[in-house]
């Protein structure tokens, strides 16, 4: 089978590491990956800041580089919700304004194919049990576009219970936002702030040594707030976990 | 009451001040987190809560397609009931229609049931502007009245309150309205119910005139309805000789039939009960039974416009049981005050920019008051898609209100960018060679200070993932020298 990596600019610019762990996975899988180097960005943080125009031609992109493919997979809940659900919406709109249907066609083509990491795993490929090895207590933190738009439901879980070495910790209050919230984070800095600093105290309370996620962007937000506090839990992509085995221990993870 | 909400800061300033408020969140967190508790229980009891949840939005959105109809037929059977019906365009129609209502009586005294729609004219205001003193029955409103407060709550307007500041409210202000707080009142919540009930009996039994809103008008007898849980408004939909309700043109649904979805829907959503305790529903005047004047006041107030949006109108559905408010995070962490209005939380996010327009700094900040995890969405009992709304508005925003060109410009010049893919990358490597200049905080004003006063910017990696993939595609197939000067 072969796919394509739809990567998002967040993970291309800031977290590789996820990009390597995605590709090393899917390949231990038996998934041909390709990686368009037309992709950069769905238009997320454009469109929920109110930019819907602006929006349109990264929508054309998306649609233009991942054409062909039988599965679009990223490893990013909010980017695959952008694409599935907000995507369509833009074709309409385009179409109610009488700017031409092929955005729309171009939506609806692309939104069925485009899948996340763990849907692609469990639902796709049909497995639970990817061989991974990961030593470590883990917490997971669910994020609200994975969970709500997509409806991940426990596949991550699921995914991180059958890992070997793993203890999963459940997260106190797990189904909170974590306040990120793209643009949201720098235009309600003291809302955002006091969502995240609430989510990184349940971590805490779970003792646990890794924060997992399957959104960099939330990550980077609770990663940002403890490190400034100097706390000592690590957060990471499950992407990275999944990826890790006894011989091959992603460079990233753990030391030690 | 003096206060009102005009004049307050945009959302992000209130909420800077209030999330600094150590007490507000603790009684904000207790509060919310266990109605939405109860709230989660009671609606998993039904099977069918999913069809309900359908019903009750395909009955609004059909009444909302033929409001005029179903407006004309209310009146008609209103009318036909012994009330007088009025139309008010805006608040300063209604109020002043009330206001007229009540001097006609002779009265300069008037009981008030729980009412969203007066709160959103400011009703009370504009009575003690003419001289007529309005009493707040509801218990929570009653608290926010004699503290001179704002209430920060669809349901619970005093839920930023706890019981040790109710007592001192009581002890400090009830013998400026009427009966003074008994003697050594303490915080138990019966004395303190106690308290309020006695307050509140000689004005139940003094009042002529009564004003109260409505959750529904159900258009094919004219018939009003009131769900409530003290009995407060069964006091003053039945005592005094004069009855006004003000009421959106929103609260209609068209039958019995369609009734009875909402009766489901709404206590389960807002105070989690199966069935509030006291359901009123009137038609009209009855002889020798309850008040024998009865006006309808049916208000616009922005209403129509909101309608006129094909996104925007959904907001016209909710039935105001505040369980988007009890599942927010933002919310929990802002309180009520910070919306600068008496529509706070998700529903207000949408509802008040709608109703008032977006030319303030307020009401064009309160789309933005939200990181649209899609939690309110979720426990709409009417299928509100509020994180759709807000971002709709936002648009509206971007376009029409001031002090966004900066931004403007910013995402049109990234979206140049993100449409230049070899541009993109070389700007990609060029900030990862960089990495050694960058701080872990920046000093300068505007969105990377707004992120880096609390959080650590991220760590950028030496060289972006696609650097990565091109030098081992380069080596799967056998290729060298590509995009080797960028490395």
């Amino acid at each position: 089978m072969r796919v394509a990596l739809f990567l998002t600019c967040v993970n291309d610019a800031l977290y590789p590491d996820t990009g390597r762990a995605v590709v090393t996975l899917l390949e231990r899988l038996g998934v041909d990956v390709d990686f368009p180097a037309g992709q950069t960005c769905c238009g997320q943080p454009q469109y929920n800041t109110g930019y819907r125009r602006e929006t349109e031609p990264l929508a054309r992109r998306m649609a233009e580089v991942f054409a062909g493919y039988e599965y679009v997979v990223t490893p990013s809940g909010s980017c695959a919700a952008m694409v599935r659900d907000n995507y369509p919406r833009l074709g309409a709109r385009a179409r109610a304004e009488a700017s031409g249907t092929e955005l729309g066609r171009a939506a609806e083509e692309l939104a069925p194919r485009t899948v996340e990491l763990t849907e692609f795993l469990v639902d796709v490929l049909g497995v639970t049990d990817v061989g991974a090895y990961f030593p470590h207590t883990v917490t997971y933190h669910p994020s609200c576009h994975g969970l709500r738009l997509l409806g991940l439901g426990d596949r991550p879980l699921r995914l991180l219970r059958a890992v070997r070495g793993l203890t999963l910790i459940e997260l106190p209050g797990a189904e909170e936002c974590c306040g990120f919230g793209g643009t949201f984070a720098v235009k309600n800095p003291a809302v955002s702030t006091a969502m995240g600093l609430d989510k990184i105290r349940n971590a805490l309370s779970t003792g646990a040594e890794v924060l997992c996620g399957a959104d960099n962007s939330c990550l980077m937000h609770l990663g940002g707030l403890l490190r400034r506090q100097d706390r000592p839990v690590r957060p990471l992509h499950i992407a990275e976990i999944l990826a890790a085995t006894e011989h091959e221990r992603t460079e990233t993870v753990m030391p030690a | 009451m003096s206060r009102t909400f005009l004049g307050m800061p945009p959302f992000p300033k209130a909420a800077a001040v209030s999330t600094r408020n150590a007490r507000l969140r603790a009684n904000l967190t207790r509060a919310t987190h266990t109605i939405r508790d109860k709230r989660a229980r009671a609606v998993a009891e039904l099977d069918d809560w999913a069809e309900l949840r359908q019903s009750g939005r395909e009955i609004k959105d059909r009444t909302l397609r033929h409001l005029d109809h179903y407006l004309l037929q209310a009146e008609q059977a209103v009318t036909a009931a012994g009330g007088t019906v009025h139309w008010a365009a805006d608040a300063a129609e209604a109020n002043r229609i009330v206001a007229d209502l009540v001097r006609a009586t002779g009265e300069s005294e008037v009981v008030k049931v729980k009412s969203m729609a007066t709160q959103e004219i400011g009703l009370n205001e504009a009575l003690a502007a003419e001289g007529i003193t309005a009493y707040e029955t509801d218990l929570a409103e009653l608290i926010v009245q004699l503290a001179d407060d704002l209430p920060s709550h669809i349901l619970v307007p005093a839920i930023h309150r706890n019981r040790g500041e109710i007592r001192d409210i009581f002890r400090g202000s009830m013998a400026r309205w009427g009966r003074p707080a008994p003697e050594g009142l303490t915080d138990n919540p019966a004395e303190l119910a106690e308290a309020a009930r006695l307050h509140l009996r000689e004005k139940f039994l003094r009042a002529k005139v009564a004003v109260s809103g409505a959750n529904f008008i159900v258009a094919e007898t004219g018939t009003l309805v009131v769900v409530e849980s003290e009995g407060n408004g069964r006091m003053c939909l039945t005592l005094p000789e004069t009855l006004i309700s003000v009421v959106g043109i929103e609260k209609l649904v068209p039958s019995w039939q369609d009734l009875e979805v909402f009766l489901q829907l709404l206590p389960r959503s807002s105070t989690a009960e199966r069935m509030n305790p006291y359901t009123s529903l009137w038609t009209g005047t009855t002889p020798s039974d309850g008040p024998s004047n009865f006006h309808l006041v049916l208000l616009d107030n922005g209403r129509s416009d909101t309608l006129a949006d094909q996104v925007g109108r959904q907001a016209l559905r909710c039935i105001r049981c505040s369980a988007c408010l009890n599942v927010c995070p933002v919310y929990e962490r802002a309180g009520g005050h910070a919306y600068g209005s008496p529509y706070p939380g998700p529903i207000g996010a949408i509802l008040t920019p709608q109703l008032r327009g977006l030319q303030n700094e307020v009401d064009a900040s309160l789309p933005y008051a939200s990181s649209l995890c899609g939690a309110c969405y979720e426990v709409c009992p009417v299928a509100i898609d509020i994180p759709e709304v807000l971002v709709q508005l936002r648009e509206r925003v971007v376009e029409q209100a001031p002090g966004h060109r900066l931004e403007r410009a910013a995402m049109k010049s990234a979206g140049w960018l993100l449409d230049h893919p070899a541009v993109y990358s070389a700007a990609l490597r060029t900030a990862g060679k960089a990495r050694g200049l960058q701080p872990r905080r920046l000093p300068l004003p505007g969105p990377a200070k707004a992120w880096s006063d609390s959080r650590d910017l991220p760590v950028l990696p030496e060289r972006p993932f696609r650097d990565w993939w091109n030098r081992r595609d380069d080596r799967n197939h056998g290729h060298t020298g590509k995009d080797d000067a960028a490395r």
